[in-house]
């Protein structure tokens, strides 16, 4: 039987991974790739505390996490399009500008 | 068996994370990412969620990677030379120091808690997927309705976004 801290561990290092890859990274799209590793590093957790507390809940949460990832992604990509037509730049460090 | 197939997958996992992160070409990073994600979808499977690990290999890796893939080669990115931050030391640092202490915690922390209302047995009796669909839509309905509301806003201001200005626009823009 796997103990419950080796999930939450897991689950805590992939968080971190994700967590240095949308800081270091400069490319936006590989900003929200690594968005999406922390969105799964949370699926993780809330789908094995649902598992080990005996609790549906969890996994309907993941459920809706997994929508809105969705939904981040398509948004997130369409103003990667807008800025990519703009300014030819999909550096985080060199789109600085709301407005010009 | 079950602690060395928890091994393959979290091994795995944080290895592709890692190359998510630290690859230079995106569609690499990509790649790497849908190894994470199928298996996540494995590690899934191993807590009694097999409806989820569906959904997370048709969605995630089929609809959300894919959509990332088709922007990478639409936008036809050449691998920029400098593609890391500048201040990668202190950042790296800060992020070290801050999952070291996350792991200490966790480890240390015991795992108490009130047992709910769905024991492994009881739910595998009927299938995990109907047990989510009751609760879906019986205690989580209104929750549902808003991630349909949400999805339907997302795919509405994505393609407003994206969609190329035409002449008629500027038009009744200026006018």
């Amino acid at each position: 039987m796997v103990p419950l801290s080796a999930y939450v561990a897991l689950s805590a290092v992939l968080f971190a991974t994700g967590l240095i890859g949308v800081l270091i990274r400069r490319n936006f799209i590989i900003v929200l790739m690594a968005v999406e590793i922390m969105l799964n590093a949370a699926n993780i957790n809330l789908v094995a505390f649902s598992h080990y507390l005996q609790s549906m809940t969890g996994q309907i949460v993941a459920l809706f996490v997994i929508a809105i990832a969705g939904g981040e992604a398509a948004v997130g990509l369409a103003i990667i399009i807008v800025v990519f037509r703009g300014k030819i730049s999909t550096n985080v460090d060199e789109v600085n500008l709301l407005k010009w | 068996m079950v602690l060395a197939f928890f091994a393959y997958c979290s091994l795995v996992s944080i290895v592709a994370g890692f190359l998510t992160v630290a690859l230079k070409n995106p569609v690499h990073c990509g790649i790497a990412l849908l190894t994470l994600l199928l298996h996540v979808a494995g590690l899934f499977v191993l807590l009694n969620a097999e409806f989820l690990a569906m959904v997370q290999i048709i969605v995630y890796a089929g609809a959300i990677l894919v959509l990332y893939l088709f922007v990478l080669m639409l936008l036809n990115l050449k691998t920029d030379e400098r593609y890391l931050h500048s201040k990668l030391a202190l950042i790296l640092f800060a992020a070290v120091a801050i999952c070291g202490e996350l792991l200490l915690l966790i480890v240390g922390s015991p795992f108490g808690g009130l047992k709910g209302d769905a024991p492994t047995e009881v739910v595998l009796k009927d299938g995990v997927s109907y047990a989510v669909g009751i609760k879906i839509f019986s205690d989580y309905l209104l929750q549902f309705e808003i991630i349909g509301v949400f999805l339907t806003g997302a795919i509405v201001g994505a393609i407003v976004l994206a969609k190329t200005p035409t002449s008629a626009d500027t038009d009744s823009r200026e006018g």
